[in-house]
């Protein structure tokens, strides 16, 4: 039987370890070399690790960063951030990531997900699709860290993706991220109905129960959260935790 | 000891790399074929297309040195995931003739038949069980899992040769041994404490 993945999604600035709430003011966690060591000895599922301002600031990834964090992985890992050339994505796969997260290179320049494809496979290929509600209710997909509309339904965009050559989509709500409301159940279900490649569910989770839901009702192959595993009680104090083995087994699928 | 891992320009070996490291074993990354002599043990590692896989290889000139190192000099070689689809004659995946050096083939999912839908590729953590303990896997009483991430799963003709299988959708062979020859389909590189234990069993084979 094929585990539900549980993913510590981590956001850095810089060299720092931040999380966002709606895609802003990003409060300082910590170290992320430091977070990552404490993460492996957890033995959780998977990582992802996104670079919040590196499209913004038109910068390339932080190799020697990822480089470190990467080494410390013995879980796979996952970057995105500021991705946009192949030669890039050699170094990245060199430095011992496992699979690239594009998000606005796969808006401007789709062909990157067909090349990434072609040389290394579709499963070292991730998209992630950031979306938000507008007031009419309909969803939209944003780009740049949040920053910029796209013409485009997010169902649209994740079958184009799927077509050319994306391995995995990592979904998120713009609305839910860091908010620990739940996840938001109604778009995982309809992306998920409209790829057959593994979808996951990123923002809003605050419980085991919220895991279960979008994999359940939302049909999500995985599920991923920054609050959650970094921030403890109500007052959020920074805590970096990760549910037990034997805890994931018994309550997820 | 030093053990080589196989560089033939497709996918990733950092993490294998950075994981025998880990261990505390001495490593080398083989790009070229005549760096082949000075090691005594081989990993044969790879994410990608088959009909690339073996194409590079033998475009990179290593198909009859790693034959002579496996054949001749008794060396030991593990092949992760396409690594270990390229030890098998062919794959469904590809057109061109696989090493051949395991009498089985390399077949895709195929869930006809099976009422629930399946996603591929089968991507994440599954329950290996072993069929035979002593060289990769040991201890009876564990729970093995490991990280998956494949679309083709090999299938062996003699069935000494299987050492472990997994389940999704039907069971199927996840890990492989024919003499000094091993293969797995999952990656042990990126497997925690299992990956660790079975990379550490076969350094010590």
């Amino acid at each position: 039987m094929l585990r539900t993945r549980v993913i510590p999604c981590l956001l850095i600035q810089g060299r720092s370890l931040v999380k966002t709430k709606k895609f802003r003011n990003p409060r300082y966690i910590g170290d992320p070399i430091n977070a990552i060591k404490i993460f492996n000895e957890k033995e959780v599922d998977e990582i992802f690790v996104l670079d919040i301002t590196a499209t913004k600031e038109k910068r390339k990834p932080q190799f020697d960063l990822i480089s470190e964090l990467a080494s410390e992985s013995f879980m796979p890992f996952s970057y995105g951030g500021g991705i946009s050339s192949l030669e890039e994505v050699q170094k990245l796969f060199n430095t011992g990531v496992e699979k690239i997260v594009l998000n606005t290179a796969a808006v401007y320049n789709p062909s990157i997900i067909e090349n990434i494809a072609n040389i290394y496979g579709t499963q070292s290929v991730v998209i992630s699709i950031d979306v938000r509600k507008n007031m009419f209710g309909k969803y939209q997909v944003f780009t740049n860290a949040g920053t910029k509309r796209q013409n485009i339904s997010p169902i649209e965009h994740a079958r184009n993706v799927e077509n050319i050559g994306a391995g995995e989509i990592l979904l998120t709500s713009i609305e839910n991220d860091g908010m620990q409301n739940g996840y938001d159940l109604s778009i995982i279900k309809s992306i998920s109905d409209a790829v057959s490649i593994p979808v996951v569910a990123c923002g809003g989770a605050s419980s085991i129960d919220d895991f279960r839901c979008a994999v359940v009702e939302g049909g999500a192959s995985g599920v991923a959260a920054g609050s959650l595993f970094v921030f403890h009680g109500k007052h959020q104090a920074v805590l970096i935790t990760y549910p037990s083995y034997e805890m994931l087994k018994n309550n997820l699928p | 000891m030093k053990v080589g891992v196989i560089d033939y320009g497709i996918g990733n070996i950092g993490s294998v790399v950075n994981m025998i490291r880990h261990i505390g074993a001495n490593v080398d990354v083989i790009t070229e074929p005549n760096k082949l002599n000075y090691v005594d043990k081989l990993i044969l590692p790879g994410v990608g297309s088959f009909d690339r896989g073996i194409t590079e290889l033998r475009e990179r000139g290593f198909i009859e040195p790693l034959h002579e190192c496996v054949f001749q000099r008794n060396i030991q070689l593990l092949g992760i995931c396409l690594g270990m689809q390229l030890l098998m004659k062919s794959s469904e995946e590809g057109n061109l003739q696989g090493l051949g050096w395991v009498e089985g083939d390399t077949k895709k999912f195929n869930f006809e038949g099976i009422e629930k839908p399946h996603r591929l590729p089968h991507m994440g953590w599954n329950i290996v069980k072993p069929t035979h303990y002593g060289s990769l896997f040991k201890d009876r009483n564990m729970e093995y899992r490991f990280y998956f991430v494949h679309s083709y799963h090999v299938m062996c003709d003699e069935k000494k040769d299987i050492l472990a299988s997994a389940h999704y959708g039907y069971d199927f062979v996840c890990a492989l041994e024919h003499n000094n020859i091993f293969g797995v389909q999952f990656h042990p590189e990126k497997s925690h404490k299992f990956g660790m234990e079975l990379l550490n069993n076969y350094l010590e084979l």
